[in-house]
């Protein structure tokens, strides 16, 4: 196969999940002496965008999102090192979790998925994380933003015990906080005193770096 | 009752047993994984319902709407079941919170779920033909809770290959109908419970 149509392989191959054929694909550009970012961002990033769109028509359901997440996350666990050995700047740091109370990560796991590919260093909390858990995390990592998923609107009101953590630590003005999740709105958001919500995966790595450059002063990236 | 595919054969049980005057007009139960879609479905049939009927119901809890649904009924002056899911109807409110505080990763099976669970489980989470899915969905999840409206043996066992199916213990809580129908009668207006006299018994 030639470059070319090692790319369009792997965009079509992670477009319906077939993580065995992603992997293979991998390894086979590699071996020709292909990029790790070119694959990233001319095969597996576009794929998953293309995905999370097919999501927002319709077309896709939950269970096409998840397997085509495990194919791109199968690639990246051979891109990943190497992508670092050459020196690819990282993007940020961001922490996420699932707030204490809510075990559903499903969303959070795919928006993990886009950011490390769009160039994030992601420190996944997993899920019933305590707001003391987000602190610690913070103090350790020092991240650019933190994120806090919730799926139930009977812990959405944890987001805001998190911000208080985050200001009784001293934290509050060091870090960037997003929020999302199934029920989570803008207004919600504004109203507990994020900085940023985002609807999806997508919209989450475009607002991300979005703020991140913002807070950088930085020109924000199109 | 503009109902939830999946509560109304229990409407339609209740409304024959208390004899109050309700057709149930279903929507598909699948609906429940695009909840985005489910009011303005609602929203639909009822536009086509309030010129036949004297009164439109709506046999749905928020159910994932996230407000949309009473967003819907205060623009159409319409009622809903309370509660924020037909398991806030069907094992009450306070209890199922307090199943969930205990245990966060309880995952809740109605008879409905558990008789189309190959179908509306299995099925539309991918997990027929991508068994390997399993623990991205369950993984967190520590037991399942059977809200039992009936108790045959076929039901039973269902339920306990159901729970098997996803790797947790299963524990049944035998509710019946009685949750749903003080649900109904509470949005019918009607007395929760059956207050009419007893009828003699047939010669």
């Amino acid at each position: 196969m030639t470059p070319d149509e090692i790319l369009q392989a792997l965009y079509d191959e992670t477009l319906v999940g077939n993580a065995p054929a992603v992997l293979e694909l991998t390894n086979q550009g590699l071996h020709l002496g292909m990029g790790p970012e070119t694959m990233l961002f001319d095969a597996l990033i576009p794929s998953l965008e293309e995905v999370g769109a097919r999501f927002e028509r319709g077309d896709f359901f939950v269970p096409e999102m998840l397997i085509a997440g495990r194919a791109m996350a199968g690639s990246m666990e051979v891109l990943r090192p190497l992508l670092a050995e050459t020196g690819a700047q990282t993007v940020g740091t961001f922490v996420m979790g699932t707030v204490k109370g809510d075990v559903h990560d499903i969303g959070k796991n795919l928006v993990n998925i886009m950011l490390e590919g769009a160039g994030f260093n992601v420190i996944d909390l997993g899920v019933q994380v305590a707001p003391e858990k987000f602190v610690e995390a913070i103090v350790e990592h020092k991240p650019d933003i933190v994120g806090f998923s919730a799926f139930l609107t009977t812990t959405m009101p944890m987001f805001k015990a998190n911000m208080n953590a985050l200001q009784k630590a001293g934290l509050r003005d060091d870090v960037i906080v997003m929020v999302g999740g199934a029920p989570v709105t803008p207004e919600y958001a504004d109203a507990v005193g994020a900085d940023g919500y985002a609807a999806d995966a997508s919209a989450t790595v475009k607002k991300a770096k979005e703020l991140i450059s913002r807070r950088r002063g930085a020109p924000v990236p199109v | 009752m503009i109902a939830c595919g999946a509560l109304a054969q229990g409407v339609a049980e209740v409304a024959a047993r208390r004899s109050w005057p309700l057709d149930v007009h279903p929507l598909p139960p699948l609906l429940h994984n695009q909840p985005q879609r489910i009011a303005g479905e609602v929203e639909a049939l009822a536009a086509g319902l309030v010129e036949h009927y004297d009164r439109v119901v709506i046999g749905y809890a928020d159910c994932g709407t996230y407000g949309a649904l009473d967003d819907v009924c205060e623009r159409m002056g319409l009622s809903r079941l309370a509660g924020l899911h037909c398991y806030d109807v069907y094992g009450g409110a306070e209890r199922l919170a307090r199943w969930f505080e205990e245990q966060p990763g309880t995952y809740v099976l109605t008879d409905f779920l558990v008789r189309s669970f190959a179908r509306t489980v299995l099925a539309e989470l991918g997990l027929d033909t991508h068994p390997e899915l399993r623990d991205a969905y369950f993984a967190h999840y520590t037991r399942a809770v059977w809200l039992a409206q009936h108790t045959d043996d076929d039901l039973r066992e269902r339920a306990e290959a159901a729970a098997a199916a996803l790797g947790l213990p299963l524990l049944t809580v035998e509710v019946g109908n009685a949750g749903l129908e003080r649900s109904l009668a509470d949005v019918l207006g009607e007395p929760a419970t059956d207050t009419r006299p007893e009828r003699p018994a047939a010669a």
